[in-house]
């Protein structure tokens, strides 16, 4: 709507030749002064995100003493490095299992929420959203404290039923379970308030117009509730997707990567090659290998999105 | 109105007057007349520890006027490192940089050497030992000045009712303070054997088996006793030797007493164990039993620090050295060379010992047997022995004698814990040892 004001405004001056070509005129446009208003924005982006990231590329392709250009000479290294694709495996595995579970549950806290009548359901939902507003690196401390397998809650907890001592951090199955526990509790509040705003978005009327005709809950999530969240789902998982698949600090707080670096993403062995063994074109390697992966998902899942809001 | 004029005669005097007022007037130094200089320390974890390093180097600059900005950078999460890296990279930064063991050879390209330091800091101090060599050395050419803020030995801190109760072996008079040791039969069976009373009796030593330095330096010292290299001197990968076979059989019977959560600790873990009162022993500096000296007294009572266990190739202590660097880059070198002249003559190492309450360790020969550690207590005399008085451990470091740059990575890739975990957790001897060598063929990148 906003667009067409400006195109109308300009049509409207467009009459004037001299006006047209004045200062004025080009700073008065609407999209000029967006530009400006954007313009710290993008400075930023080019600062923090782009230079940074061409830089990585550049670096992707030295030599390990950095005095050299490789080419992709890095990433057939890469390629050959069982541990390498040890963590791919185990990156896939974190990142979709915790976006399915975050998913699962912000969608089923959602709907309780979202049946919550008036007041109480702002105190829900502010008490739903703590774990996403607490720093993760604090709350991971206070994970690995509950973890800890000789002085924890937990253990202590299961110790009263008969059951452990677990170790929590120190076997390949509970420690990959416990970093994605984590990583479900801290990012299931994301996916729940954005439900929370599309199930509100949603008519009453259709479900009343469902009901009338008989349908069942089930009837009533499957053919309203889904479709009508189906872009907000979409967005949210892409996001969540990119931001799990570069979780650092989970793994870096909970395991380091450990046991036998069974629970290293791409994020921390990144780290673990570049900074701490000095070979920091391999560590750039490391973390651009996410790049066709993410933007693979982020096509497929965006062109979906894009060709629902055109049907609508 | 007159005008006087200037006679050749009046030019030349006054010319000459001006000259010798010039030359005979005393040159006026201001307050930091000899330029600035930065430098990043190592954030010491020791309360008030800092402060030594703060009145040293304020010393000197008001001495050589030089304005000194000192900053302290915590080694948490790896921040130093990471300075280190970012400072390598721009090629700007402080002019002097505390650096952690490997990191002199990884930027060796860029920092200045140190030989006209270091020789003559070795004719006044005594030699330094072999670990400081192999970290601070390359082709003769010294890249960086042990620091002694920081560096460390990782041996035994034992229980000594503990270790007496269940293990039978009195570790006062096998070391006993004042004295030399009388550790003939302290040998890795013999350790073997405590650990596995110990852990019969509920007390496991605490020795990690995670990535972190603890774990690492306890296992390449274990290693190196049995004369387990996994890449030689040369570069070359010897991984499958019998060496490093026995080596690892130990470790499986070792870890079999371990705490079954030692595979995920961290190097805050093993000092938990040891101040909870569960352990009889772990491998650490001094820094377990000073906290428990705060938080559980009655433990700190009863730790004694002392000498790694001997195996046939002999007995090594791992060795954690820090370093000062001077970047080649950097504004002010020959200033930073005389700070760190100062900051390792015999009155300022004795004030970082006595200020760290012990902990820091100097690298040289003659720097062992200050006051600080026969007085620090309780018990009296519980860290006479850490500093190796009577040279009886070869100082050492997990993963030498390889190439520096391939042993950082075998270092922190924790290749020997993983090697030795994999093996014990029920992989197959050759399985484990055909992995630690793929490994180590990738660490050979150039």
């Amino acid at each position: 709507m906003a667009d067409i004001v400006v195109e109308q405004g300009r049509l409207v001056r467009a009459a004037s030749p001299r006006k047209r070509a004045s200062l004025q005129n080009v700073l008065g446009r609407k999209s000029t002064v967006a530009f400006f208003l954007t313009l710290p924005l993008i400075l930023l982006i080019v600062l923090l995100v782009l230079y940074p990231a061409f830089y990585s590329v550049y670096l992707a392709t030295l030599n390990k003493a950095m005095t050299k250009f490789v080419g992709l000479g890095n990433f057939t290294f890469l390629f050959k490095r069982e541990t390498f694709w040890m963590v791919v495996r185990q990156s896939c595995i974190f990142a979709i299992t915790a976006v399915v579970f975050k998913a699962l549950i912000g969608f089923i806290v959602a709907h309780f929420v979202h049946n919550i009548p008036g007041k109480k359901q702002r105190k829900w939902r502010g008490m739903l959203l703590v774990p996403w507003v607490i720093p993760p690196a604090m709350s991971t401390l206070a994970w690995l404290w509950l973890f800890d397998p000789s002085y924890s809650a937990f253990n202590y907890t299961l110790s009263f039923f008969g059951v452990g001592p677990i170790p929590w951090l120190g076997d390949t199955f509970w420690a990959r379970f416990s970093v994605i526990l984590v990583n479900v509790w801290y990012g299931a509040p994301f996916f729940l308030i954005m439900y929370l705003a599309a199930l509100k978005s949603v008519p009453d009327q259709l479900y009343e117009a469902a009901s009338i005709d008989g349908a069942n809950w089930w009837q009533k999530i499957w053919h309203i509730t889904l479709p009508m969240m189906r872009n907000i789902i979409a967005i949210t998982t892409l996001f969540s997707l990119i931001v799990t698949f570069a979780n650092f600090d989970i793994v870096r707080i909970l395991t380091s990567g450990g046991p036998l670096d069974r629970t290293h993403l791409f994020a921390t062995w990144a780290f673990q090659v570049g900074i701490q063994s000095s070979d920091i074109p391999l560590g750039a390697c490391v973390s651009l290998f996410m790049v066709p992966i993410l933007a693979v998902a982020a096509i497929f899942i965006l062109r979906d999105v894009n060709k629902r809001g055109n049907e609508a | 109105m007159s005008r006087k004029t200037l006679t050749r005669r009046q030019f030349v005097a006054a010319t000459a007057m001006s000259s010798t007022a010039l030359i005979a007037a005393p040159y006026v130094r201001g307050a930091y007349a000899a330029g600035k200089l930065s430098i990043g320390f190592w954030d010491h974890w020791v309360p008030g520890a800092n402060d030594a390093s703060t009145a040293l180097v304020k010393e000197w600059g008001e001495k050589e006027k030089v304005e000194v900005s000192i900053d302290y950078i915590t080694s948490n999460n790896k921040k130093i490192e990471l300075t280190a890296a970012a400072e390598a990279q721009a090629k700007s930064g402080h002019d002097i940089l505390q650096m952690p063991s490997w990191w002199p050879h990884a930027y060796s390209e860029n920092l200045e050497p140190l030989n006209d330091v270091m020789e003559p800091l070795i004719k006044q101090n005594g030699e330094v030992n072999g670990t400081v060599k192999y970290l601070g050395q390359s082709g003769g050419k010294w890249l960086a000045v042990p620091a002694t803020p920081g560096s460390q030995i990782k041996g035994p801190c034992s229980r000594i009712d503990l270790m007496k109760k269940h293990a039978g072996i009195d570790v006062q008079e096998m070391y006993p303070a004042g004295a030399p040791p009388k550790a003939d039969n302290w040998t890795l069976e013999t350790f073997l054997k405590a650990a596995e009373a110990c852990h019969k009796a509920g007390f496991p030593f605490g020795i990690g088996l995670g990535e972190t330095t603890d774990s690492v330096d306890t296992a390449g010292a274990i290693f190196q006793s049995f004369g387990a290299e996994l890449v030689n001197a040369k570069g070359d990968v010897t991984v499958k030797t019998d060496e490093v076979r026995q080596a690892l059989e130990f470790y499986k019977r070792l870890i079999a007493v371990l705490p079954t959560d030692a595979p995920s600790w961290d190097d805050a873990s093993n000092n938990k164990w040891l101040i909870s009162g569960r352990g009889a022993m772990i491998m650490n500096p001094p820094s377990a039993w000073a906290v428990a000296k705060r938080d559980a007294p009655q433990v700190a009572e009863q730790c004694w620090t002392h000498g790694f266990p001997s195996g046939p190739k002999g007995r090594f202590a791992p060795f954690l050295p820090y370093f000062w660097g001077v970047w080649a880059f950097g504004k002010n070198k020959e200033a930073a060379k005389s700070l760190l002249v100062h900051l390792s003559s015999p009155a300022a190492i004795e004030k970082f010992v006595a200020a760290s309450g012990g902990y820091d360790l100097p690298a040289y020969a003659n720097m062992t047997k200050f006051k600080t550690w026969a007085e620090e207590g309780p018990p009296k005399g519980t860290l006479f022995h850490y500093p190796d008085p009577y040279k009886q451990q070869t100082m050492s470091i997990a993963a030498s004698p390889a190439p520096p740059k391939i042993a950082q990575q075998i270092y922190f890739q924790a290749t020997l814990t993983k090697m030795a975990l994999r093996f014990a957790q029920g992989e197959k001897l050759d399985t484990a040892l055909a992995w630690a060598e793929g490994e180590c063929e990738g660490f050979m990148r150039t």
